[in-house]
């Protein structure tokens, strides 16, 4: 039974993780609609800029801190500049093919910018300090559970306590009439790009600092199990979010314990958890149903 | 679907008749062109035009479905993982011709793409992408699991024998210079002819409207189902082929495939959606970025990445849409008397420049 209970707070510890870039992509979703391929390699980013804080002299929590602040304002830019004008085109493809596009650009820029030519994997000092805390459960998993309470209690006083969260909700929900009673639209979009690129900042430094190092294909595989825990949740419900990648979470760990047959491909678990999601109910276990007008 | 002769009848009967006969001429110099090249350029630049011409093929089988069926797909880096394994398994396991793996090739990657269609009937547009990314970036773990290749590593090898020229006279790469390029004309003549007939329009009429579609009589189901099995079988077929030119088949880094299909939309997008010359302007594109920064580990990504995103916003409709639409400007220019639109949706009919033999 140890071992199982090992296994759940691991997946608990990765969960997390997953939970932040879910609640990434969902922000994202809510405010413009789409997915957003190129949030984990945006994480990345952001992951590689708190390394070069710390690379400075920064310590860990500061350059995450710093790294967060700039991961905003970058966020933001890029839902200005590059995703603003294919907005709303007729053709979902289009929008598709800029995300995609920032994928490999930014994954490649990050490499270009920030690895020296012939280093392999970086290493940044752990967030959380190694080690037992209480009862065999490590530091680092009650810091993370810790971190993702902190975020969603930040996102909810944000998003239901204050005048601009209430905008923010408003545009998701019709942006045309929340346009018309002089709410800036475009600001709340930029706003949530803005907050999407700051949880990633912070899911992609504890992913990085989790392991023995980290390199420029970090966030893929996360990327993939936080689509699969969005889709859990619906992707337009941020409690979905948070559920559906501690769900995802454990039931990785808990399949590369115990199944064998599925050793090397545990990708399955989340796929194979989207495809029945999206056939079975398509609007995840939290999410609203959309009723569409022919 | 009318025929380009359409829009030409505006400007008066002269350029009917002179359309074709410069398409004729076209089509003879880059005919010539295309036999000749393998004779006058060195081995590895005939290897590279083969690249342009398998690649092409994929991403005629991407277009197939995304531009002319509308449906998203970044899964098709896995139907040619199919096709490529398929091939280098028969080769090298049981002793087959490469050329005779191409059928069995393309019927396992429709056979696949029809399980992924069936899933496409219910998920839409960017759910469907996702769906379709959860392919291929599984299907090299898959083969990670399941094929044993030298070393455990899943990378299949075959001799040089097995690939080599089955004709005297031809070096090997001149022969795979030409079987790729006959397989390819073969399947864009195919693809032209498909995008004219009533199954075709079928095909785009479930694109632009669904439930118009239906209402006329058209089997929608039927038809994504079979748009998807076929899109995959010209990938599997790409697969097959690209085995004969790089001699591997090639799961041991996890996101080849991923970036394979990435790589085939850029190539559709960039060459131009619903058209027949588009895929293989725009494999041309990718084949030439990736070897002008061959070595420079993310240049290539980097540059192709950016210029995806710019080429939404300049080209929306590719290479060929561009072009269409510069000519139609022209001609508008010219024809004072009846105004022509510029058409703002990428035109679904047949090539209106010359038929895709080079």
């Amino acid at each position: 039974m140890d071992l199982f209970f090992d296994q759940v707070l691991n997946g608990v510890g990765t969960g997390v993780i997953y939970a932040s870039v879910a609640l990434a992509l969902v922000i994202i979703y809510r405010t413009t609609g789409l997915l957003n391929f190129a949030q984990g390699e945006m994480a990345l980013f952001s992951t590689f800029i708190t390394y070069w804080f710390t690379e400075q002299g920064l310590g860990i929590v500061p350059a995450l801190l710093a790294s967060v602040v700039v991961s905003f304002v970058g966020g933001a830019l890029i839902e200005r500049i590059l995703i603003r004008p294919v907005e709303g085109a007729a053709n979902p493809l289009n929008v598709v093919i800029v995300t995609l596009g920032l994928f490999l650009a930014i994954n490649a820029l990050a490499q270009l910018i920030f690895i020296k030519p012939g280093q392999e994997a970086l290493q940044m000092p752990p967030v959380f300090p190694k080690g037992d805390l209480v009862f065999g459960i490590r530091t680092a998993t009650v810091g993370f559970a810790a971190v993702l309470v902190v975020e969603c209690l930040l996102l909810y006083v944000l998003l239901q306590k204050t005048k601009i969260g209430l905008a923010l909700r408003a545009v998701a929900s019709n942006p045309e009439s929340s346009r018309l009673v002089g709410i800036n639209t475009g600001n709340m979009l930029m706003l949530g790009w803005g907050l999407a690129a700051a949880l990633g900042a912070v899911a992609g430094t504890l992913a990085a600092t989790r392991g023995s190092g980290f390199d420029s294909s970090l966030m893929q595989q996360v990327l993939v199990y936080a689509f699969a825990a969005a889709a859990l949740g619906g992707f337009d419900s941020p409690l979905g979010a948070v559920v559906g990648g501690l769900v995802v979470g454990i039931a990785d760990a808990l399949t590369i314990q115990y199944i064998d047959a599925l050793d090397g491909i545990e990708l399955v678990v989340p796929f194979g958890l989207i495809l029945v999601v999206l056939l079975v109910r398509p609007n995840g276990l939290f999410g609203r149903t959309i009723v569409e007008r022919v | 679907m009318a025929a380009p002769e359409a829009s030409d009848a505006v400007e008066g009967t002269e350029d009917r008749r002179t359309v074709p006969w410069l398409r004729i001429v076209v089509g003879v110099v880059a005919s010539v062109v295309a036999i000749s090249i393998p004779f006058n350029t060195a081995p590895t630049d005939n290897l590279l035009i083969a690249q342009v011409f398998y690649l092409a093929i994929a991403a005629m089988g991407l277009n197939l479905l995304t531009g002319f069926n509308g449906q998203i797909s970044i899964g098709h880096g896995a139907f040619y993982g199919v096709g490529a394994f398929t091939a280098a398994i028969l080769v090298t396991e049981h002793g087959w011709y490469l050329e005779a793996t191409l059928p069995v090739a393309a019927l396992l990657a429709a056979v696949l793409g029809v399980l992924v269609g069936f899933p496409a009937l219910r998920v839409k547009g960017l759910y469907l992408a996702l769906i379709t990314l959860g392919l291929s970036v599984l299907f090299p773990r898959v083969m990670a699991k399941f094929v044993d290749g030298p070393g455990g590593v899943p990378l299949l090898q075959p001799k040089r024998a097995q690939v080599a020229s089955l004709i005297d006279g031809l070096a090997d790469d001149q022969y795979q210079y030409f079987v790729c390029l006959v397989v390819m004309v073969l399947m864009f003549v195919l693809a032209w002819n498909l995008m004219r007939s009533r199954a075709g329009r079928a095909m785009i009429a479930v694109r632009d409207q669904e439930v118009a579609a239906s209402t006329v009589g058209i089997n929608v189901a039927a038809v994504k189902i079979s748009s998807f099995a076929l899109s995959a079988a010209y990938a599997g077929v790409a697969g097959a082929l690209s085995v004969m030119v790089t001699r591997v088949a090639d799961a041991s880094n996890p996101l080849t495939y991923f970036q394979l299909s990435i790589e085939f939309l850029i190539a559709v997008v960039i060459g131009g959606a619903a058209t027949i010359t588009g895929p293989f302007l725009g494999a041309a594109f990718l084949v030439f970025v990736r070897k002008r920064f061959e070595g420079t580990e993310a240049m290539a990504p980097a540059l192709l990445g950016g210029v995806l995103i710019v080429a939404v916003y300049v080209l929306p409709d590719g290479i060929v849409g561009g072009y269409r639409r510069l000519v139609a400007r022209i001609a508008q220019a010219r024809s004072s008397g009846a105004p022509q639109p510029p058409s703002a949706t990428p035109a679904a009919d047949g090539p209106a420049i010359s038929t895709p033999s080079t």
